[in-house]
């Protein structure tokens, strides 16, 4: 191999503190929600304890968190797959130009690009008017999946770009109904990439609160419960949630990963027979 | 197969639009809307001097976080692509980039806090290094810690797509320069950062969206001393005053889908995927 140009030790040098820039204030936090009970929002440590993390599980003054963190995993799944399904549908939909597909295509872009609290205001206004309550089963999950579906289908646009057709053609050729070719041949091949559809429906959902807050209803979601303690809560507690509610993002996305991780090895695993003579 | 897809963007994206669009043209008591067809929402907005003060902080916002954005973003994003050489230790540092996307983003905020502060970690190193005596007061609560936090959340925005865009750059297109007799900086200049160029508009895209369409940040972060147009809506809204938010909502739209428009003509998204 040829030898390190200097630059190569200069950008190191830069990619390493961009990457403390990126966890150095999340572990930051992880250590201060370990504050005794006498200690502050910053340093110094006034000793260590959990007393904060005991703390979120004493009743709250303000709002319902346990009540949240479940609402918002229910709604992350909903939102997962229903971004899945969707999302592979308008891949496998948008391969062909079809009628409206221009004006869909830039309503996709319209749904990434417009604030999100122009969907709270218009869906929350929407509900309103017609006399239906918001719910974060209803107006709320419709509102997250504007936010979902353009990332779930950008992937898929993706992955269809670089998808070879004659598998499809092979297996037509062979007989395959179009429902068996997407079955066996289409969705085996795509599969790694809806994990990745998969991360981002749920992560977004979990962590969605500008298009949740007008439309979620009486019953917050975990987001909306941690935005509304930024204003009234002063003490480490605040930590201690956001250490928990990371943890529990870093442990999904950890999962995520392993499968996919999974997946490709049994894929190279199994292998392709194909010219080594194998009847 | 794309009936669930127009039916979620109809019901949730272009009905709440239109809504919106409607509802800027009533009238607000102190506790109903009432429908009307009146000009009042906007003559308010155009005439009140913050409006224009909120306008030009929300672009102010915008172009800071851009310029940051792209300038750490192009460099991580060249180092993973072309001087990262085995294709492990690519996925390994793309996916340490990534991660925190897939955290939450008040929470990661609310990080800066500690850092910060009048006593936070920053002001204390610095003092103990003798660099300054007093605890600077700009550091947070200001532009600057605005700034900070979009650029901190944002520029994995730019990393993505850039990357996504580099890594497809053929390597013999550079190893033509090199023999060309480019030197390093010439064929960054020359060569890559052309190539670039659609990732580049589609960070951009990202970025400038997603500024101009906040209103946490900036209340969090500003510690509610400065506003953008979002903080001008939200606001609207606690106060129940729906068809004022709705109007400032219609310009800010506008605004976003223009500035979008303008820079769609240097990209061609849908063959960039």
């Amino acid at each position: 191999m040829e030898p390190r140009p200097r630059s190569f030790y200069v950008l190191t040098a830069f990619f390493t503190l961009f990457i403390l820039f990126l966890y150095g204030p999340t572990i930051t936090i992880g250590i201060l929600s370990f504050q005794g009970p006498g200690g502050g929002l910053t340093f110094p440590m006034r000793g260590v304890s959990m007393y904060w993390f005991y703390d979120l599980f004493e009743q709250q003054a303000v709002g319902d968190i346990w009540g949240s963190f479940r609402r918002s995993i229910v709604l992350g799944f909903m939102v997962m797959v229903t971004t899945i399904v969707v999302s592979v549908m308008g891949g496998l939909a948008f391969r062909k130009k079809f009628a409206g597909s221009t004006i869909l295509f830039y309503l996709i872009i319209t749904a990434l690009v417009i604030p999100s609290i122009l969907i709270s205001l218009g869906v929350g206004l929407l509900f309103s008017q017609a006399g239906i309550n918001v719910h974060w089963a209803t107006s709320g999950f419709g509102s997250q999946l504007t936010w979902t579906l353009p990332f779930g289908l950008l992937i898929m646009f993706a992955v269809f770009n670089r998808f070879d057709k004659s598998y499809e053609e092979a297996a037509r050729d062979l007989g395959a109904s179009p429902w068996q070719t997407i079955r066996h041949v289409v969705l085996p091949i795509i599969a790694p990439s809806l994990i990745g559809v998969a991360l981002f429906g749920f992560t977004l959902s979990y962590d969605e609160f500008a298009r949740t807050l007008l439309t979620s209803g009486s019953r917050n979601t975990l987001p909306l419960e941690i935005y509304g303690m930024t204003t009234n809560v002063t003490s480490p507690v605040l930590y201690a949630l956001g250490t928990l509610t990371t943890i529990f993002s870093l442990v999904i996305i950890g999962i995520f990963l392993t499968i996919a991780v999974i997946m490709n090895r049994r894929r190279a695993a199994k292998g392709n027979d194909a010219g080594k003579g194998m009847v | 197969m794309v009936s669930p897809l127009a039916i979620v963007l109809f019901f949730f994206l272009v009905l709440p639009i239109v809504m919106i669009l409607v509802v800027s043209f009533w009238r607000a008591t102190e506790f109903s809307i009432i429908p009307a067809f009146e000009f009042e929402n906007y003559e308010f907005l155009f005439g009140s001097p913050v409006t224009y003060t909120v306008f030009i902080n929300t672009f102010k916002y915008a172009i800071l976080t851009w310029v940051f954005t792209f300038l750490i973003g192009f460099t991580v994003a060249y180092y993973l692509a072309f001087h990262i050489r085995t294709q492990t230790w690519q996925i390994a540092l793309f996916l340490l980039c990534t991660i925190p996307f897939w955290t939450s983003n008040i929470i990661r905020m609310i990080s800066w806090i500690p850092f910060l502060g009048r006593n936070g970690i920053a002001n204390s190193t610095l003092i103990s290094w003798g660099v300054i005596d007093e605890p600077l007061e700009w550091l947070l609560f200001s532009d600057f810690s605005v700034v900070l936090a979009f650029v901190h959340i944002y520029t994995l925005f730019m990393v993505v797509p850039i990357f996504n865009t580099m890594m497809r750059i053929d390597k013999s297109l550079i190893e033509a320069a090199r023999d060309g007799g480019a030197s390093g900086a010439q064929i960054l200049w020359n060569v890559i950062l052309p190539l670039t160029k659609p990732g580049i508009m589609i960070g951009t895209i990202f970025v400038v969206t997603l500024v101009m369409g906040d209103f946490f940040t900036v209340r969090i972060m500003s510690g509610s001393q400065s506003a953008n147009v979002g903080r001008l809506i939200s606001n609207d809204i606690s106060l129940l005053q729906y068809p004022s938010a709705s109007a400032t909502a219609v310009v800010l739209l506008l605004t976003v889908l223009i500035t979008i428009g303008i820079l769609l003509r240097f990209v061609n998204i849908r063959k960039e995927l």
